[in-house]
């Protein structure tokens, strides 16, 4: 992360969310990196950049075809990287021929100057890497937006090299880990497809019965299914360590929809919002109480140690649902005694990691894939080669989000993280001190439309969106762009998700967290 | 590009001697770094390998042949041919001699290990050099700050000996620029913008210029809580519980309890950095609100708590009976994004193996 020449920020909020992450961006600009940053708000790292394009919410894939655009006029295109690792280029090169940055500026509500200049630098940069994290993705066109995003460093040949890529900054400890291990309704453990009869063959043979040779649904369905009646209804969940009803979107849904289940059991530290909807509560083990292994966003397979032991009868959650299967009569789970006998069959039966095993990650030096014993591991993803053959160009075109700004509906509101809280604060909610700088929330309004709104710092408003309304305290704050305003989820008291959930992307079922229209109104 | 501290890989090798051994090193190595990687134990307290040497205690001084005067080794760049003694009687001497007016600074030299990862540096080096604080009387600098309200960070700077590695890695290695070294001589003081307290300047609490405070003049409120707790002080190398950037610490415990968190120096993925949340949210951990029990849904919708046995068997024949009921497609898995691979490959596995579906899902669409 030292190492780019340019570096393209977008929908990141890294100093907040990955603060040590920043700390080295932050070197890289000591060195004499130029980095742009793209969001509408003016956060920590948008000061630090050369160039802030404050878009308006939603709008990155006409930036980002605009951009492409201007790489394009400008001659800035990597020939040889096209040629020889790229498919699709002519098509994609006309197709971005209308995106004018005039164009996109209208959408985006910014200075055409600023999307060439943007472009300009991107294009120029050697190497120039891109960063996103949810702000990307949380859209109902969040592949589009990452797609986008893969076609502009096609474009420049930014792949495969060091200090370049696309990098999603994960935002979960092991949320990456979650996916190497199969619990993704799409892939087996090691991305391993569940749709090729193959690997249903492979992981039926490795689990001793047969297992659908199609993909499972996306969590969002599964909610929206909870409770329905006919073939498609979901009437069980087990849900492991996520505060659902907090941290998801249209809070009075994902109520309903855990409500309406005929079992519903719940392995957690805490008695979360959502524990309290089960039947069963399980108390797990957390950090500093766990031998375990944990994968970050650079693909480094880490290990966990337990220094304490849990509170009370707390167990790891691998021995909780172990237990629960071996009472359903099923033997696979037998030979689970410890959290080295469970990572080492994942190794067996995952490509990326078959070159390790418990005793190989004690000093957590590999990145994977890590397909056999010597393999020293691999820091740095399609170097020669992808994995998939090549490079393909997707031709994307720019749509509104699910909702816009109206007559009922007319401020955009956007959500996001704060340095200081975790999440639904299940955990740094509970740690002392925290509360000396961040002990309540607020929505964060811009100055000019503080005054037009008629509102002060400290007012209480209600904000309401299709479905639902909540109160907040205001704060006035440059930090918002005029006629967005921003808050978090992370309190309990002020439970945004009540608003969003206005759409869902098509491909991958993320909500649009993003993007929300309220309307605000002060409360006496 | 190239980080300050890396030396070209294609700059030239060049020979030098250190303590009459000839050593090969890099064009652009600094004596000190030689010397380190030759394991001669040059003592100091300003430097951290992470940070541009300063050459403020100058306890590193080496006698280099040709050169009058003791060089301090951190901040000379060795030339070819240079002869260099890292250990004769005199440097030995002066060192001593240069340790005691630096201590002398200092009215505490009795720091708690809690106090941060360097803490122990100077009080080290003194018992190496079997002296103390005693020597010089007289002027010291430095005021304490020690009500700045804040809960983390101890600001008690009778005991900084303005080796300014704080100052720096807030500018070099978090790039905050929080706090400023103010006047001169026995006036110096580290300080904020303005005198300010740090929850009013650009700190964001990552802890860093705590953990690299050779001195405690710069302490971990926190974990000082438990100084008097009963039981020694165990580290326990782990991974931060927070955000996917997967910061290496260690976790220090006393007997059955998390006390504090010190980042891993040596982590791949943060090189001694923490942030806020992982430097010092940790409480969670024996907070009385974790759950120590099964607990199960009563009728009237109020928990009990329950055996082991009894809450997994009713687990179990609660979803047998779905599954019987509605069809093994009726079953759904949610894993988590912050417990570890174990937890997410049984609960796959627990779908797949028991209902034959891919119906499982983690955390990553919210």
């Amino acid at each position: 992360m030292e190492h780019p020449d340019v570096i393209f920020a977008i929908g990141t909020n890294m100093t907040e969310c990955h603060p040590v992450a920043a700390t080295r961006l932050k070197k890289a600009i000591t060195r004499g990196a130029k980095m742009i940053v793209v969001d509408p708000r003016e956060t920590r790292l948008a000061k630090m950049a050369h160039l802030h394009l404050r878009i308006r919410v939603g709008s990155d894939v006409a930036l980002l075809l605009a951009m492409a655009n201007v790489i394009s006029r400008e001659g800035l295109l990597d020939d040889s990287f096209i040629k020889e690792r790229t498919s699709g280029s002519s098509d994609f090169i006309k197709h971005v021929e209308e995106f004018t940055p005039d164009w996109a500026a209208n959408i985006c509500e910014i200075d055409a100057k600023l999307i060439e200049e943007a472009a300009i630098i991107y294009g120029k940069g050697d190497p120039a890497a891109i960063y996103y994290t949810l702000g990307i993705t949380e859209h109902i066109c969040g592949v589009d937006n990452v797609q986008s995003l893969c076609n502009l460093a096609l474009m420049t040949g930014n792949l495969g090299v060091t200090g370049g890529g696309i990098n999603p900054m994960r935002g979960q400890n092991n949320i990456q880990g979650a996916g190497d291990c199969g619990a993704v309704p799409s892939n087996f453990p090691g991305f391993q497809p569940c749709s090729d009869p193959d690997f249903a063959e492979k992981f039926s043979k490795a689990y001793g019965r047969s297992i659908d040779p199609q993909k499972g649904i996306t969590k969002v369905a599964a909610l929206n299914q909870s409770g329905q009646e006919g073939p498609d209804g979901i009437h069980a969940m087990l849900i492991d360590g996520e505060n659902t009803v907090v941290t998801d979107p249209d809070k009075k849904h994902c109520e309903k929809a855990l409500g309406s289940l005929q079992h519903l059991v719940v392995i957690d530290l805490f008695m979360t919002e959502t524990a309290q909807l089960a039947d069963i509560v399980f108390p797990a083990t957390g950090f500093a109480e766990t031998d375990g292994v944990q994968t970050n966003t650079e693909r480094r397979v880490q290990r966990l140690r337990a220094a304490v032991p849990p509170p009370g009868e707390a167990k790891p959650d691998w021995w909780i649902i172990s237990e629960i299967s071996k009472r359903m009569g099923n033997k696979q789970f037998e030979h689970f005694h410890s959290a080295k006998d469970v990572f080492n069959e994942l190794c067996s039966l995952s490509p990326i990691y078959n070159g390790l095993d418990w005793d190989r990650i004690e000093n957590s030096e590999y990145q994977w894939p890590v397909p056999e014993k010597d393999h020293p591991g691999t820091p740095r993803l399609h170097e020669k080669e992808f994995k998939n053959g090549k490079g393909l160009f997707t031709i994307i075109g720019y749509r509104d989000p699910a909702e816009v700004i109206d007559e009922d509906y007319p401020v955009w509101l956007t959500t996001g993280r704060r340095l200081q809280a975790y999440h639904s604060r299940t955990q740094t909610g509970r740690s002392a001190g925290i509360d000396y700088l961040l002990n309540e929330e607020t929505l964060e309004v811009n100055p000019k439309d503080a005054i037009e709104w008629q509102l002060k710092d400290g007012d209480f408003v209600e904000m309401s969106s299709r479905r639902g309304s909540i109160t907040i305290k205001v704060r006035v704050t440059d930090k918002s762009p005029q006629g967005t305003v921003f808050t978090s989820f992370s309190f309990a008291s002020v439970p945004v998700n009540i608003l969003t959930g206005s759409g869902y992307d098509p491909v991958t079922d993320t909500a649009e967290l993003k993007v929300c229209p309220v309307r605000i109104e002060l409360v006496n | 590009m190239i980080s300050p501290k890396e030396v070209p890989p294609n700059s030239r090798v060049l020979t030098m001697s250190i303590d009459d051994e000839p050593v090969d090193f890099r064009d652009g190595e600094t004596i000190y770094d030689i010397a380190n990687r030759c394991r001669r134990e040059v003592p100091s307290l300003c430097y951290d390998p992470r940070l541009e040497p300063f050459g403020a205690c100058r306890l590193c001084v080496v006698d280099v042949e040709g050169i009058k005067n003791p060089v301090a080794s951190c901040t000379t760049k060795a030339t070819d041919g240079m002869v260099v003694r890292t250990k004769t009687k005199t440097i030995e001497k002066y060192r001593k001699t240069l340790l005691e007016m630096v201590a002398s600074e200092n009215r505490n030299l009795d720091i708690n290990q809690l106090s941060g990862y360097s803490s122990q540096e100077l009080s080290e080096l003194l018992d190496q050099y079997s002296t103390d604080n005693k020597r010089f009387i007289g002027k010291t600098s430095g005021k304490s700050n020690k009500d700045d309200k804040n809960p983390f960070i101890l600001r008690d700077y009778d005991n900084c000996i303005s080796c300014y590695r704080c100052v720096r890695v807030c500018a070099e290695q978090e790039g905050d620029h929080a706090i400023n070294i103010i006047n001169r001589g026995f006036q110096t003081q580290i300080s904020t913008e303005f005198g300010n307290d740090l929850r009013d300047s650009e700190c964001t609490f990552c802890g860093q210029c705590v953990q690299t405070c050779p001195t405690g003049a710069l302490s971990d409120k926190k974990a000082l809580r438990a100084k008097e707790s009963p039981g020694e002080i165990k580290k326990t190398r782990s991974v931060c519980p927070y955000c996917g950037v997967g910061c290496a610490v260690d976790i220090l415990t006393k007997e059955t309890k998390v006390v504090g968190i010190q980042p891993a120096m040596d982590g791949p993925a943060n090189e001694g950095a923490l942030c806020i949340k992982g430097q010092y949210a940790f409480d969670f951990v024996s907070h009385p609100d974790r759950l120590k029990k099964p607990m199960i849904r009563q009728d009237d919708g109020s928990f009990r708590e329950s055996e082991w046995e009894e809450a997994l068997q009713l687990a179990a024949n609660g979803f047998q009976e779905v599954a019987d009921d509605y069809g093994r497609h009726s079953v759904y898995g949610i894993a988590s994004g912050r417990a570890p691979h174990e937890a997410a490959y049984t609960m796959q596995k627990f779908i797949r193996s028991n209902f034959g579906t891919n119906y499982i899902d983690n955390c990553s669409r919210s």
